[in-house]
């Protein structure tokens, strides 16, 4: 793998082995990696990890506990430098930027325990989302000038409609700590969804949820792609969502991928069985 | 329901403002008028010094969420520098007006202190916590023992023939300033990048906000203000030695902040003034000063971050009493 | 003064540090917090010993067992009172909280005892020894006895015992250690009582060798120890003990060979050069928050 630089964009056809859905059979995939891998010490958690995720494809990550999911997206947004291989955002690597530079670049995540600004309002926590593009200097933001008001207006009223598009404007001025689990939730993919991005990754969204709060959530996760025409990577657990939403899965067990396929391709792969589904009951 | 979030922090603002101007016109009747006695006088710029220094402070400890042990240091950059230039411009340039000289002193020194405080940073960059207290303390120790091994300063025995040009409106104007800056900038979204680094830095990161940036913004700007707080000292008083900004300066400062509420930009004003007052006022209370800051310390402590008494004080305090009386009254309104 | 005995008066101060240096590691490793009155805990226990010995005429003995008595005793209430209510709070607010205690030691013994600074009694005596043009003071040698005694037998207990694998469990992951039946409550207790008495110890080196106590003579040392603490690996035994051996040896050598003055600034230059270079320090093992 020759060193890539990271002003290079390098565009690649999207790998016959990515389920993506037919709008984007033609288009270059929005997040790629290349042989990604860590290691923590002497242990190895990823290896090997090769994905490529078409600009509007819903795509699941899942496996059994400890697999290394997280640590995927851990790598993806740059929390944990990746060992070896290469990561590209819509052609761009990402190698050595910090989680903030990624962020700007076009992936946003949400956290498995969810990480919100607790003591700030709703309204704050969207706008704190929508940081990098609100363009207030230094200097107009201590004078409070004419600049700082307009943006301030406009990033309201943008944050508004964000929050509305989900049924939450009511709530903007709540203390984001106070409300339930399921609109925090909720409130972490609004969050997310003002960095402007390009891929969404969810980790584990459906935690913690009953069954109507996740048939919720599973059509929030393709109105959000259909809205804003962008790829959703998300981890999880519970099938039926995975099953339902998803047009590609990929499957990990001890941090490689050991499969990949549409939802019945993988319901119907024996290593899956074997590794994962084959545990459960059913 | 319009917008009261936003209403409420501006309110909150203006009454800050409002405590300080009428705390300037109040004095200055009095002075005028002739019943403020000299000894009260020589406390007005001591006062507009530390809510400088507490308000400046409360940016690092209340906004950032990390504890500098430093301020006094930063302080004391600014104190000489500002001193040191009053002295150079006043032998050089005679004819230049005291209404130009000092305030460019104070510029000068703010702005050496903020070079001393982005230095800092880029060294506690990485770190957080118990750590970057304890690098900061070490770089104020540091210092001190640079200014006293030094010719120009003065050495051990200290910088004299500073011009005494502080006036309690130069510290009212600069109060000003600091609380303009410091407030808005809280509810820019600067400040709130600030505040999302503090309560969860991870998740501020993930939407992109620079934690280096805005850590080495912080650091500069509170040292900034400290640094100018330093030269309005300095020229207050004949004499400058570096002993004065040692560790227990720095403590003194942040006895300020813990007093008034970590996080609260009013209650550091407030506190600031009181510190400046109280061991004036109580002289017999002279001896236990320290004690009572580390009383004040302790107690603030656990009775603001300790969940069990902290549900104390708000069921038996007569602030929260009212509060929820009104809130009630107001529920019972919207009931009707 | 020849390096050699440079060298070694360094040692000895370097195992005072390493004294405190151990209470600074045992409990940021265990409570997870930065005790800044740890410092002042060698205060008060060479005050003890001068009252006990100086003021009430007891044999110097008995000032030795009062001293390590008073500093464990202050050393858990402290706890008990100030940090212990704080367990699950921001570290900010347990950093100020030590901060004010520390503050509230030093200002009780100004109240207590005044400024000036106290003479020390000679509570034992070594007879220097002569090794050619070479003399080694009686203190430095009993110092670095008593030290190397002290660190075996705390590395014998942290190793050995039931409570020190307790302690290791404690520091490693607190909720699992609970689960498994170990009392954190106790485990941190005994850990601020051995580090209170490690204190006391190091209150009667100091004293003897400097002669002279005052309200403010534990805050450097203390400081410093905190240094040799995170040189070494905060949370790191044999850390510790290296860290506070060195910077013993750098402190003296730098005041011997650069400037009296300006000594202290080199020990925190160290401070700054490790954290910006090995912010884990030499033996310390790295963290990664989990995310």
């Amino acid at each position: 793998m020759a060193a890539v630089k990271p002003s290079e964009r390098i565009m690649v056809p999207l790998p016959s082995h990515s389920i993506v859905p037919i709008e984007d059979m033609h288009k270059a995939p929005v997040l790629q990696t290349h042989q990604l891998g860590i290691d923590f010490g002497g242990l190895t958690a990823v290896n090997n990890l090769n994905l490529a995720i078409g600009p509007t494809e819903i795509c699941g990550l899942i496996g059994p506990n400890g697999a290394g999911k997280t640590t995927v997206f851990n790598l993806l947004t740059n929390v944990y430098q990746p060992t070896r291989g290469t990561i590209l955002l819509d052609g761009y690597d990402t190698k050595g930027k910090s989680c903030d530079q990624v962020s700007k670049m076009g992936i946003a995540r949400t956290f498995q325990n969810i990480r919100l600004f607790g003591k700030m309002t709703v309204m704050d926590n969207v706008k704190i989302g929508m940081h990098n593009q609100l363009h207030t200097s230094f200097m107009s933001s201590v004078t409070h000038s004419f600049g700082y008001k307009k943006a301030e207006k406009q990033a309201y009223d943008k944050a508004k409609e964000l929050l509305d598009f989900f049924g939450m404007a009511d709530l903007r001025h709540h203390e984001a700590g106070s409300l339930p689990y399921g609109a925090q939730r909720r409130l972490e993919i609004i969050r997310a969804l003002a960095t402007n991005p390009k891929i969404l990754l969810l980790d584990e969204p459906a935690a913690g949820m009953n069954p109507s709060e996740t048939a919720e959530l599973m059509e929030n996760i393709r109105r959000i792609r259909d809205e804003f025409q962008i790829a959703v990577m998300l981890i999880e657990h519970d099938m039926n969502l995975v099953m339902g939403i998803c047009e590609g899965i990929c499957v990990l067990n001890y941090g490689e991928i050991i499969a990949k396929g549409t939802p019945d391709e993988i319901k119907a792969n024996p290593k899956v069985i074997e590794a994962y589904l084959g545990k459960k009951a059913d | 329901m319009k917008k009261p979030k936003l209403r409420k922090s501006t309110v909150n603002n203006l009454i800050t403002y409002a405590i300080v101007a009428l705390f300037y016109i109040v004095v200055t009747v009095m002075i005028q008028t002739g019943n403020a006695s000299r000894h009260m006088q020589s406390l007005l710029v001591p006062i507009c010094v530390n809510i400088v220094l507490a308000v400046s402070l409360n940016l690092v400890i209340g906004f950032l969420g990390e504890l500098s042990l430093g301020h006094a240091a930063f302080m004391s950059v600014g104190a000489y520098t500002g001193g040191l230039l009053s002295i150079f411009l006043k032998k050089a340039l005679p004819d230049l007006p005291v209404m130009v000289r000092f305030p460019l002193s104070i510029l000068a020194g703010g702005i050496l202190a903020a070079i001393f405080g982005a230095l800092v940073c880029v060294v506690v960059l990485r770190l957080k916590g118990d750590y970057l207290a304890i690098v900061t303390l070490a770089f104020g120790e540091i210092l001190r023992s640079i200014v006293i091994n030094l010719e120009f300063t003065g050495g051990a025995s200290g910088l004299k023939g500073v011009p005494q040009n502080a006036s309690f409106t130069y510290g009212i104007i600069l109060v000003f300033i600091t609380l303009f800056v410091i407030q808005n900038l809280a509810k820019s979204k600067h400040g709130r990048a600030i505040q999302a680094l503090r309560d969860n830095t991870i998740a501020a990161t993930s939407v992109g906000i620079n934690a280096t940036r805005y850590k080495l913004l912080v650091f500069t700007l509170a040292a900034f203000f400290a640094g100018m707080a330093g030269v309005l000292y300095s020229h207050n008083y004949s004499i400058l030695t570096a002993g004065t900004f040692d560790y227990n300066y720095s403590i003194e400062i942040l006895v300020m902040v813990v007093l008034g509420g970590i996080g609260s930009v009013r209650g550091s004003v407030i506190a600031a003034a009181l510190i400046a007052i109280l061991p004036e006022m109580l002289r017999s209370l002279q001896d236990y000063r320290m004690l009572i800051y580390a009383i004040v310390l302790i107690v603030m402590m656990l009775f603001t971050s300790n969940e069990q008494l902290k549900l104390m004080v708000a069921k038996y305090s007569p602030v929260n009493a009212v509060k929820n009386a009104l809130a009630a009254k107001k529920v019972k309104k919207e009931e009707n | 003064m020849s390096f050699l005995s440079n060298f070694i008066s360094g040692l000895s101060l370097g195992s005072i540090y390493a004294l405190i240096a151990l209470g600074y590691t045992m409990v940021y490793g265990i409570a997870k917090m930065l005790n800044f009155a740890h410092g002042d805990v060698i205060m008060v226990g060479a005050f003890t010993v001068i009252v006990v010995v100086n003021s009430l005429g007891l044999p110097g003995v008995v000032g030795i067992l009062a001293s390590v008595l008073i500093c464990v005793l202050m050393g858990v209430t402290i706890e008990r009172i100030a940090y212990k209510p704080l367990r699950s709070s921001p570290p900010l607010s347990v950093l100020i909280t030590a901060i004010g205690v520390s503050y509230f030691l030093q200002s009780l013994a100004l109240l207590i005892f005044g400024s000036t600074q106290k003479s020390f009694p000679k509570v034992f005596t070594v007879a220097p020894v002569h090794l050619g043009e070479l003399t080694i003071k009686g203190e430095s040698i009993e110092t670095l006895a008593v030290t190397t005694v002290i660190m075996v037998g705390l590395t014998l207990f942290i190793n050995k015992t039931k409570m020190g694998k307790a302690m290791r469990a404690v520091s490693e992951d607190r909720e699992a250690a609970e689960l498994m039946g170990i009392s954190v409550n106790r485990t941190i207790t005994v850990t601020f009582a051995i580090g209170s008495a490690l204190a006391a110890v190091a209150g009667l080196f100091f004293g003897a060798t400097y002669g002279f106590i005052g309200p403010y003579s534990g805050a450097m040392p203390g400081i410093k120890a905190f240094v040799a603490a995170v040189f070494g690996g905060i949370g790191s035994i044999p850390g510790a003990m290296l860290g506070g051996i060195l910077l013993g040896i750098i402190e003296n050598l730098a005041k011997a060979y650069i400037s009296t003055e300006l000594s202290d600034a080199i020990v925190f230059g160290v401070l700054v050069l490790v954290l910006l270079v090995k912010p884990t320090g030499l033996l310390g093992k790295k963290i990664n928050e989990k995310v």
